[in-house]
């Protein structure tokens, strides 16, 4: 009995919201380590050194900039070209901070700094439903910081194996290792072509990046996602005035 | 050191588009439309990259061929994608397709 209170103390509320946050992540933790094995093993197969696999992994930290970064590194783009591109993939994050900022406005400014950081889709749908659940909780922000440095820690770990793993085998570049990244953006890609739009954007631009790719330092593919995106946005107005149209019908 | 600045770039913008609304507050905005063309961002800079990997796997011209591994197992992922919608299940069997298709069969 040499520390009573510990024993009747309350559970820190910080506390409990981090590990809280950190274990509704587990799901997301699961899913995330293959890619993070994938990548770390297509940079051993890139012109990127190994440490700067793993420096990219904590710099960044963002899974779909990481896999486009090192497939235009090895395409031998611009570094504007990949900027850019990461630029245009990441500006969905935009939109999760501007969904996340009125549970965050009280907080001081290096809060906001740090979860910044920590903004991934997974730690984002985990933390806005939790704060749509149950707004308001003194503590809230922990459960983000929960969340968020699970996936960080998570996202390093699973980097280091694949690190690993394809160095101890270098053969692995030969077999033609970059189509496990042709998979994994078909598997992403195909579930939101649900709209005639969405289907006529990405063929679009993936014909014209065909049709395009000598262009210098990538940039045929910057102009094919500027085209499928005008595409869609045709299609879209379109789809509107229909709409609109359809309502002024009685 | 060129890879390196590269990095130190991408860490940049990325961190700018994470960071920037919650330290600036609601000065940014969007309109319907910019909310629109962000939609189409995903499918389009995926199929872009993508595409030509899949059709020209060798930088030396169009391969419609059964005999381009990457063409057979890029049609088994999206058939696989389209019905199951099970990311992981689409991966592996297409790897497994491809390494069949590019080891086993020929």
């Amino acid at each position: 009995m040499l520390h009573p209170v510990a024993d009747t103390a309350p559970p820190n509320p910080r506390f409990s919201e981090f590990a809280t946050g950190a274990r509704d992540t587990i799901p997301m933790l699961v899913g995330a380590a293959p890619f993070g094995v994938i990548f770390g093993t297509l940079v051993t197969a890139s012109p990127v050194p190994v440490w700067q696999g793993q420096l990219m992994s904590l710099a960044v930290f963002a899974g779909s900039s990481q896999f486009i970064g090192i497939g235009l590194i090895s395409a031998h783009a611009s570094f504007l070209v990949v900027w850019a591109t990461t630029l245009i993939v990441n500006l969905r994050h935009v939109l999760y901070g501007a969904t996340l900022l009125p549970y965050l406005q009280r907080l001081p400014w290096r809060w906001r700094m740090l979860l910044g950081m920590l903004i991934t889709d997974e730690m984002f749908a985990v933390s806005a439903a939790s704060q749509r659940r149950q707004p308001g909780r003194p503590y809230g922000h922990w459960h983000m910081l929960g969340s968020g440095v699970a996936m960080y820690v998570n996202w390093q770990a699973w980097t280091l194996v694949g690190l690993v793993f394809g160095s101890a085998f270098p053969g692995l570049q030969s077999l033609g290792l970059d189509f496990a990244m042709v998979a994994t953006f078909i598997a992403i890609v195909v579930p939101q072509l649900n709209t005639l739009r969405a289907l006529a954007a990405a063929v679009s631009a993936g014909a014209l990046a065909y049709a395009w790719q000598d262009w210098p330092y990538k940039l045929g593919l910057l102009a094919a996602v500027l085209c499928g995106i005008a595409v869609g946005m045709v299609l879209s107005r379109r789809a509107m005035t229909d709409a609109a149209a359809a309502e002024l019908t009685p | 050191m060129n890879t390196l600045f590269t990095i130190a770039g991408m860490a940049g913008v990325t961190y700018l588009t994470k960071a920037l609304v919650l330290l600036v507050g609601e000065r940014v905005r969007f309109s319907p439309a910019a909310r629109t063309a962000l939609g189409f961002v995903p499918v389009t800079v995926l199929t872009a990259i993508i595409t030509p990997m899949v059709l020209a796997p060798h930088h030396a011209g169009l391969e419609l061929s059964w005999r381009n591994p990457q063409l057979v197992a890029a049609g088994v992922a999206i058939v696989v994608s389209a019905w199951t919608k099970q990311m992981l299940l689409t991966i592996a069997l297409a790897l497994g397709a491809f390494f069949a298709w590019q080891y086993g069969l020929r």
